[in-house]
């Protein structure tokens, strides 16, 4: 096996929008915001960035296509920008392609941007998104959360699970989001919930009522990325470095082969081993002190906890209910309100997801900051559908972890 | 070898508008439509128009029968839903008939499918003849009462057939009852008693009359009078004028289904196939400017046909509807607020529509060669992760395969004309899935491991431009809870 990513790159510097329903701002201003608290941190000027990355997901209902807006919104010196889509891993995609040219020496500083402007559309909830000239033919004309609801069907079916008891504990991960939420001044919503809320809400699709479901957010992310030995050189302590990137696409096995049960997410459990083997992690329940993850709806975040190998196949619904998750349990997920509370601006969520990691590593975290500091973590997008998707794995860590 | 028709099968969609629901929420201005709220009317789901339950009926008819030796196809209807593109040429594909036989459209008269029919039987060789009709009624018309959407199709050819024409007769005349124009979207009728006194009266008798005389038949020899007509007691008023005995005259299929137009005189021939027994003589009639008399004997064979579910299956396959307001809007009759959702741009690239009709319109898939796995639609490199073979595809039909449901949802998110947009991964048991739009499904139906069929529907409509376009969807396989 390659010897892969780790520690050979460390974020310099890091910025985040707030997320929100941001409508006196368009996507460029949004960028602009990530990019002046990023540029901040790491304490360098434009015309040391040597290559960038843009992620949007939903370009046709913002900036449009290509690159040219983020070197447009940040001046950038004529330098390499790329745009990348994939799904909802589109953040971390960019991150990758900044990660990588660091570490090839294509680049010594790289930066990489995900930005989403998604209320503009008229509507609540995500619009469809294209899905290619012969699927428009055979596909339902599904929804978000009509893809991601048939997990729950097929979960039940396979672990015989209690619909109320698989329902209860979804509703334990909305509240628990939202009162994370509560104390992240950046984030979409912040309102407390009881679990009657999430229980008595109307249904989107069966059986994700309204507070199963994610915001759909403007909001920008952003991170500068360099080589250790730079960002110390520039004053840096306590460098965080990246530990391991991955992603797994789907090749159409579980659309069209039956060797998949429709109970998880195939891609997960490949992406997720091979980010461990990277990083060298071999226990991720004991090592890893936080993770955030792809909570689009309730029912992904609490599969997706098996899936990363933490909770043992069958038993996310006793993990999640025992507290394991929460914000002062042994490894908590979305401390700071993930998709379902900060947001989700498509592109720019999986930056969002190692802003936190980075923040609470440095103990900058507010409000919301654990009291021990994290030394590694982990961040998983998920994009598409649960029988065709795209899934990204970023571990990051403490230098020395 | 004899000729005759050797198979038949109808299609009468599920939803059942009672017609008391119409008369409440129409009888303010049309008092009289009060005495009519009675039984209930075949209505098309959303997804259903003439073509998709042709192509349901047709399926019907050739249960357990090679499509192969099928020479000619005969559509009729007055409801295609294209004027310019061959309804019959949609409804080959769905069935995945051979190209290189002649597909044909009739058109134009309430007697289209009997016309059909008599010209197959004058004819050599083997011809799917298919009845289907969707007709359009305005809001508290007499005619949105008395039709009903169906359609009917029978097998004709040589072979051991259910029954053989032993003669019949045809006369035209100009007698406008009814029309509809390219420039109107509605019949427009003359007075009921007019028709009858003025049309059935002096039109059809003289018909029978020279039906039965080429048969050397006599009035009595008719044990089943299959006579179409929404006035009550016409078909009774017709054969004391024919000498036909009463007894014969069969239940039009008023209470249960309504009047399915050009389909209905075949519609009610399935339904006299399916109580006849050897011997039995079927007289059945279209009328439509002028009258067509066929006059069937049913041969011992029509004991030993495969399972169906013919008239009878599809009147038992129903869920009753009384919301006359999801009728209006299924049928566009009503501005309806569908949400910026419904304003996605449902554009078919023809030449894409073209190239990729085997998947779309056949439902075909692939079979590998080498390792033997199904799987939907087909593709160069299989999908089996253990084998990956390039270009060992054989084409493989899914449309009559039995799927099972392996996850499901009711998304009330979607847009859909029917929220909510019910679909899942249908998992086939010998291999391949896919994941697809259900249909004729309820909320409480959908299970992991339900046994699903699948079934020609409309896809998307394309409001735009008025293109419809038609892929297959999951249905429950066996009645069930309906």
């Amino acid at each position: 096996m390659a010897k892969g990513i780790r520690d050979k790159v460390a974020i310099l510097g890091m910025g985040c929008s707030k997320f929100g329903e941001r409508w006196d701002m368009n996507a460029e201003d949004l960028m602009v915001e990530a990019y002046v608290e990023a540029l901040a941190d790491a304490g360098i000027e434009t015309k040391q960035i040597d290559a960038a990355w843009l992620a949007t997901a939903l370009e046709e209902q913002h900036v449009g296509k290509s690159a040219i807006p983020l070197a447009v919104a940040l001046r950038l010196p004529y330098i390499p920008v790329t745009r990348v889509e994939n799904y909802c891993a589109s953040g971390t995609e960019a991150f990758r392609g900044a990660v990588y040219a660091v570490a090839s020496g294509a680049a010594d500083i790289a930066l990489a941007l995900g930005v989403e402007k998604l209320k503009d559309t008229g509507y609540g909830g995500l619009p469809q998104r294209g899905r290619g000239t012969l699927n428009n033919m055979t596909w339902p004309n599904a929804s978000a959360p009509g893809s991601f609801a048939q997990l729950a069907a097929a979960y039940r079916a396979k672990h015989s699970s209690a619909p109320a008891d698989l329902k209860q504990a979804m509703g334990h991960i909305s509240v628990k989001s939202h009162d994370n939420g509560a104390k992240n001044p950046k984030a979409h919503l912040r309102n407390r919930i009881t679990l009657d809320t999430v229980l008595n809400a109307p249904m989107v699709a069966e059986p994700l009522g309204l507070y199963d479901c994610c915001g759909v957010s403007d909001g920008s992310a952003c991170a500068i990325v360099t080589t250790p030995d730079i960002a110390k050189g520039l004053g840096k302590r306590d460098v965080i470095t990246v530990k391991a990137l991955q992603l797994a696409v789907s090749n159409g096995t579980e659309a069209q082969h039956n060797s998949w049960d429709g109970s998880y997410f195939a891609t997960t459990r490949i992406a997720s081993k091979r980010a461990y083997q990277e990083a060298g992690i071999e226990k991720p329940r004991e090592t890893l002190n936080l993770i955030e993850v792809h909570d689009c709806f309730s029912v992904t975040e609490l599969v997706t906890m098996e899936d990363l190998h933490i909770s043992e196949e069958g038993s996310a619904i006793n993990d999640v209910l025992d507290g394991f998750y929460d914000a002062d349990g042994p490894l908590p997920c979305q401390i700071d309100g993930g998709l379902k509370c900060f947001g989700h601006p498509i592109g720019a969520s999986g930056l969002r997801m190692i802003y936190e990691l980075y923040l609470q590593m440095q103990g900058r975290a507010g409000e919301r900051q654990r009291r021990e500091p994290p030394a590694i973590g982990l961040t998983h997008n998920l994009g598409g559908f649960p029988h065709q998707n795209v899934c990204s794995i970023s571990i990051v860590g403490r230098y020395d972890a | 070898m004899t000729f005759g028709v050797l198979a038949y099968g109808a299609y009468i969609p599920r939803l059942r508008l009672s017609r008391r629901s119409v008369a409440e929420a129409n009888a303010w201005l049309n008092p009289a439509l009060k005495a009519q709220g009675k039984g209930e009317r075949a209505i098309c789901n959303w997804d259903e128009d003439a073509v998709t339950m042709a192509v349901e009926a047709a399926r019907d008819a050739l249960i357990g029968r090679d499509r192969a030796s099928i020479a000619s196809l005969r559509f009729a209807s007055t409801t295609f839903p294209f004027l310019d593109r061959l309804n019959a040429g949609l409804v080959l594909k769905a069935l995945r008939l051979s190209d290189e036989i002649a597909a044909v459209d009739v058109a134009a008269t309430q007697r289209a499918g009997t016309s059909a029919l008599a010209d197959a039987l004058s004819r050599s060789g083997e011809t799917l003849v298919v009845a289907a009709e969707k007709r359009p009624a305005k809001a508290a018309s007499p005619i949105e009462m008395s039709t009903g959407d169906g359609a009917a199709s029978l097998l004709v050819g040589e072979g051991e057939p259910v029954a053989r024409l032993l003669a019949s007769a045809t006369c035209a005349a100009d007698f406008v009852d009814h029309y509809r124009t390219i420039d109107s979207e509605y019949d427009y009728q003359w007075e009921e008693r007019w028709i009858r006194d003025a049309g059935y009266l002096p039109i059809v008798p003289p018909a029978i009359a020279r039906c039965l005389k080429a048969a050397k038949m006599t009035p009595a020899d008719v044990t089943s009078f299959c006579m179409p007509g929404v006035l009550p007691r016409l078909a009774n008023t017709i054969a004391k004028a024919a000498r036909i005995p009463d007894a014969a005259v069969r239940d039009n299929l008023h209470a249960s289904c309504g009047e399915t137009g050009a389909a209905h005189p075949l519609l009610m021939l399935v339904a006299a196939f399916e109580d006849a027994k050897p011997g039995d003589r079927i007289l059945v009639v279209g009328f439509g400017q002028g009258a067509d008399a066929l006059l069937f004997e049913v041969l011992p064979a029509i004991s030993r046909q495969p399972a169906r579910l013919g008239v009878k299956g599809h009147l038992a396959r129903r869920r009753p509807e009384e919301n006359y307001s999801k009728f209006l809007a299924f049928n566009d009759m009503v501005e309806i607020e569908r949400g910026m959702r419904a304003e996605a741009d449902k554009l078919t690239p023809l030449s894409a529509l073209w190239r990729n009709a085997d998947t779309v319109t056949s439902f075909m898939g692939g079979k590998c060669a080498k390792c033997g796995t199904l799987q939907f639609p087909k593709s160069r490199i299989c999908v089996n992760p253990n084998c990956n073979s390039i270009d060992t595809q054989e084409p493989e039909p899914f449309a009559d395969k039995i799927g099972r449901i392996n996850s499901y949802t009711a998304d009330r998110l979607t847009y859909s004309p029917d929220p909510p947009a019910c679909y899942g991964m249908i998992q086939f048991e010998d291999g391949g899935r896919w994941m697809m739009d259900f249909t004729d499904i309820d909320e409480a139906d959908l299970t992991v491991g339900r046994a699903m069929k699948m079934m020609f529907r409309i896809k998307d409509i394309d409001t735009q431009r008025g293109f419809k376009r038609y892929f297959w969807k999951a249905a429950p396989a066996a009645s069930g809870r309906d």
